[in-house]
């Protein structure tokens, strides 16, 4: 990126942010300077209080104490109209737009200084002229719930410049697009940065810090602990010590790739939506031998989910057979599905992985409680349960006040360990993992990662679901590619690029086209 | 009987009926728009129809009498929003609450407004003054549509309320407000907008219109006082909400089937019909009729994907620290 001139006053600085939630520190003395025309990428582990910082700066949180100046200006930001008022604006993670709404309602939304019945007609005009300046195609009549997440990130732009915003700042905006969407963005941000407008995004991965900033700020459990120009960068291997204040290990230990038996088998299923129109998953066959990590790769809604469903009995399917441990178990009960040696890790760990207002223990032994493990004549045995969850809690490092404690109180990572704890201890051979790493920080996701691995290395047939290419490379043996429904391609993990899945997960069908 | 006639006098009944109905569905169409789910609209119309009732059997003005059954839903209202929107209460469980309250104080009170001469009851008691039908001279003489030129001032009012109310729903700023809040209140926030203010807001001014609704009933479709004499409209309210699907503009077909059907029924039963069709039959037809609806509008909803589908955050509360 072109050199940025810093002899100005820089357009925000944020001096000595403290930021407690109940029973965390989320930012504690926090500063950080951003000068004008300037990307700063706000790199940290998931809980080192990147977003929380950023919340402060549009006023979605009120900082406990410290200052916050603006184009020099000492700002008191006390709601996001006070923010947008000095020309800061958000994209946040979650999209923060109105499903049922269209595009230009979106775009106006909660603006105060709109007429009683605002001018739709002018409004849209205003709309699509922005949106050809920038080269961010969108039909201002379009409801949100009918646009791609490509699509509706663009209409997150439109509401900024729209606004007047030129301080940007965008949470992870990469992390639901297509390689090429996020090339996209990249030209996008530079035409606005050409304009001198500034931007700050989040991220934590370290090759989108070297490629789009100029500066490379590092927060660890809400302190600031570096700052500095993104080109001292020598190693991306300092930025990830510096993140995570140790060494990571960078390459798993994998036993050799030892195939057996298939012990999954989909043949041609085909799930047809509510309503009719496209299939949700069209034909898509494959098989899973015992020691391999089978992985699908592809943006997050194109039948992943449905596919997982499909095959632990959550979903029916309206044609096609699937096989497990060579039985067909194509639309029996989840229970049937448990008892054929399936064990799942569900994408939504809050919602179908734990329950929780349950306690640790319970919740690891949710599967289990009905065998001669851990009940006689249908009465659960409590004190087999302590000393079975005490020993999960051990062997998978589960870090818990008590297994009295309820699930809902763990941190993400360890929640998903509990999940893991579980459904490793009672895995018959297979093993399903929906997104098993998303949103965890680096530690957790390497200890998830290696537990994959090890169940592999025991003959297990596991089959990853993942949006990280980096993680399918690094963990896979094998690695489908999914688009709209459809499985594009099965490549050998070892002979796969990034570029070239890349292309599958856009739905490019060869290189050539 | 001339067949014509019968329908404008039915068309007239349903019209007398539904104008507390429209009130009621209206106010809880705009709080739920808003994510508040208000089950207390039973209570607050008994409420508001008591405290028109008392208003104006005591200094005979109807306009103190409206104005006093609004206040009265806007304070139970106020309740509920405190409830759920400040203490974060479960909605069903606060409105509920709210129902069983209203009903059991407007009963309580109605004993205790009245004259010494009734052994300060109010039941049995006449108003001097009510909101009786206005004929526009010439419309309200054709045969049919001229029913609806022949109505109260409460109905008329409707007429304009109606269609602003659509409007200002989806063509207006604060309109787009309430359905952003409603759908997606994290959003709503990050835009800027006071989600607790709104709330509270619609919260009150649905009470408000129940509370009008209910007033309609005791000042104007039967001008007089009884216990329980919303008669569970204020379920059907909250039915009338679903078949409208939460869309101001649709209130009216609803309001107007229902209350075509209970005053068929009434019909039907002065004609001497109940030879036929016992009249327990047509005491819970209209009852039945909402099962029967909203199993329609469930199938609807579920092959139309969501198109008339309730807003996203009915009945969750919201705190801008939730994850």
């Amino acid at each position: 990126m072109s050199e940025k001139n810093t002899d100005e006053t820089p357009v925000v600085r944020m001096v000595n942010i403290t930021k407690h939630f109940p029973g965390v520190l989320a930012n504690d003395s926090v500063d950080l300077t951003l000068h004008r025309g300037e990307v700063l990428a706000l790199l940290g582990e998931n809980g080192a209080g990147k977003s929380t910082l950023m919340n402060m700066l549009v006023g979605l949180y009120r900082p406990d104490s410290g200052e916050i100046f603006v184009k020099g200006k000492m700002a008191e930001i006390n709601s996001p109209q006070d923010s947008m008022a000095l020309g800061i604006g958000m994209i946040h993670q979650e999209f923060m737009l109105v499903g049922n709404m269209t595009v230009a309602e979106n775009i106006i939304l909660g603006m105060k200084d709109l007429p009683f019945v605002p001018p739709m007609a002018d409004i849209k005009a205003k709309i699509t002229e922005l949106s050809k300046r920038y080269g961010l195609q969108v039909y201002p009549d379009k409801v949100i719930q009918d646009l791609s997440v490509g699509e509706q990130q663009r209409v997150e732009i439109l509401k900024l410049l729209y606004r007047g915003a030129d301080i940007l700042i965008l949470d992870e905006p990469t992390a639901v697009l297509t390689p090429g969407e996020a090339r996209d963005l990249n030209e996008i941000l530079k035409k606005m940065l050409a304009e001198g407008k500034s931007a700050i995004f989040i991220t934590h991965k370290m090759d989108e810090v070297m490629e789009f900033s100029h500066t490379v700020q590092v927060l660890r459990r809400g302190k600031s602990v570096s700052s500095c120009p993104t080109n001292t960068i020598k190693r991306v291997q300092d930025l990830a010590n510096m993140m995570v204040g140790r060494d990571i290990l960078f390459s798993l230990d994998r036993g050799p790739y030892k195939p057996t038996d298939v012990m999954v088998e989909a043949r041609d299923i085909t799930v047809l939506p509510i309503g009719g129109g496209k299939p949700v998953l069209d034909k898509v066959s494959f098989s899973i031998r015992g020691g391999e990590i089978f992985g699908i790769a592809g943006v997050a809604g194109n039948g992943q989910q449905q596919l997982t469903e499909a095959l632990t009995g959550l979903l029916r399917v309206d044609s096609g057979t699937i096989l497990l441990n060579g039985k067909d178990m194509t639309n029996k009960t989840p229970l049937q599905v448990i008892k054929s040696g399936v064990s799942h890790i569900p994408a939504d760990r809050g919602r179908m992985g734990v329950v929780g207002d349950m306690s640790v223990g319970d919740n690891l032994s949710m599967k289990k409680y009905r065998t001669q493990e851990l009940s006689s004549h249908s009465v659960i045995n409590k004190s087999w349960v302590r000393k079975f969850a005490d020993h999960l809690i051990d062997v998978f490092t589960i870090k818990t006040p008590s297994q009295d404690t309820s699930v809902k109180f763990l941190s993400g990572g360890n929640i998903q360990k509990t999940i893991l704890a579980r459904e490793i201890d009672s895995c018959g051979g297979i093993l399903i993992a929906v997104y098993p790493s998303r949103g965890l920080d680096v530690g957790a996701t390497e200890a998830v990662r290696q537990n994959l691995i090890k169940q592999r290395d025991k003959g297990n047939a596991v089959l990853l679901v993942s949006e990280e290419l980096e993680e399918l490379l690094m963990v896979a043996d094998k690695i489908a590619v999914m688009f709209e429904g459809r499985i594009m391609d099965i490549v050998d993990a070892d002979k796969a690029s990034t570029e070239r899945l890349g292309m599958l997960m856009a739905g490019v069908e060869r290189e050539d086209v | 009987m001339n067949l014509l006639d019968f329908i404008t006098r039915l068309l007239a009944a349903t019209l007398a009926m539904g104008t507390s109905l429209t009130y009621a569905t209206l106010g809880e169409v705009y709080t739920e728009k808003t994510g508040i789910l208000n089950l207390g609209m039973e209570g607050t119309m008994l409420m508001g129809a008591l405290a028109g009732f008392a208003t104006a059997f005591n200094t005979g003005n109807l306009l103190l009498a409206l104005l006093m059954s609004m206040l009265v839903g806007a304070l139970l209202s106020l309740i509920h929003a405190f409830l759920c929107i400040t203490m974060r209460a479960n909605q069903v469980v606060a409105g509920l609450a709210i129902t069983m309250f209203g009903t059991g104080l407007a009963n309580f009170l109605g004993q205790r407004l009245g004259p010494a001469t009734n052994n300060f009851n109010l039941t049995g008691m006449n108003i001097a003054n009510k909101f009786s039908n206005i004929a526009i001279p010439g419309l309200s003489g054709i045969p049919i549509i001229g029913a609806l030129f022949d109505v109260s001032l409460l109905t008329y009012a409707l007429y304009a309320i109606l269609p602003f109310s659509w409007f200002f729903m989806y063509k207006t700023k604060h309109g787009m407000v309430v359905r952003a809040v409603g759908e997606n209140p994290r959003t709503a926030a990050a835009m800027g907008i006071s989600v607790t203010k709104i709330r509270y807001l619609y919260t009150l001014i649905g009470g408000m219109f129940a509370g009008l609704g209910g007033a309609c009933l005791s000042l104007s479709f039967i001008p007089s006082w009884n216990e329980g004499m919303t008669g569970g409209k204020g379920w059907i309210v909250i039915a009338l909400v679903i078949f409208s699907t939460w869309n101001p503009g649709r209130v009216v077909i609803g309001t107007l089937v229902f209350g075509g059907i209970t005053s068929l029924q009434f019909s039907l039963q002065a004609a001497g019909l109940k030879m036929v069709i016992p009249s327990q039959f047509l005491g819970f037809s209209p009852y039945l009729i909402t099962l029967v609806v909203l199993t329609a509008m469930t199938i609807i909803n579920q092959k139309k994907k969501g198109s008339f589908a309730s807003p996203s955050a009915l009945g969750v509360s919201f705190a801008i620290d939730d994850k």
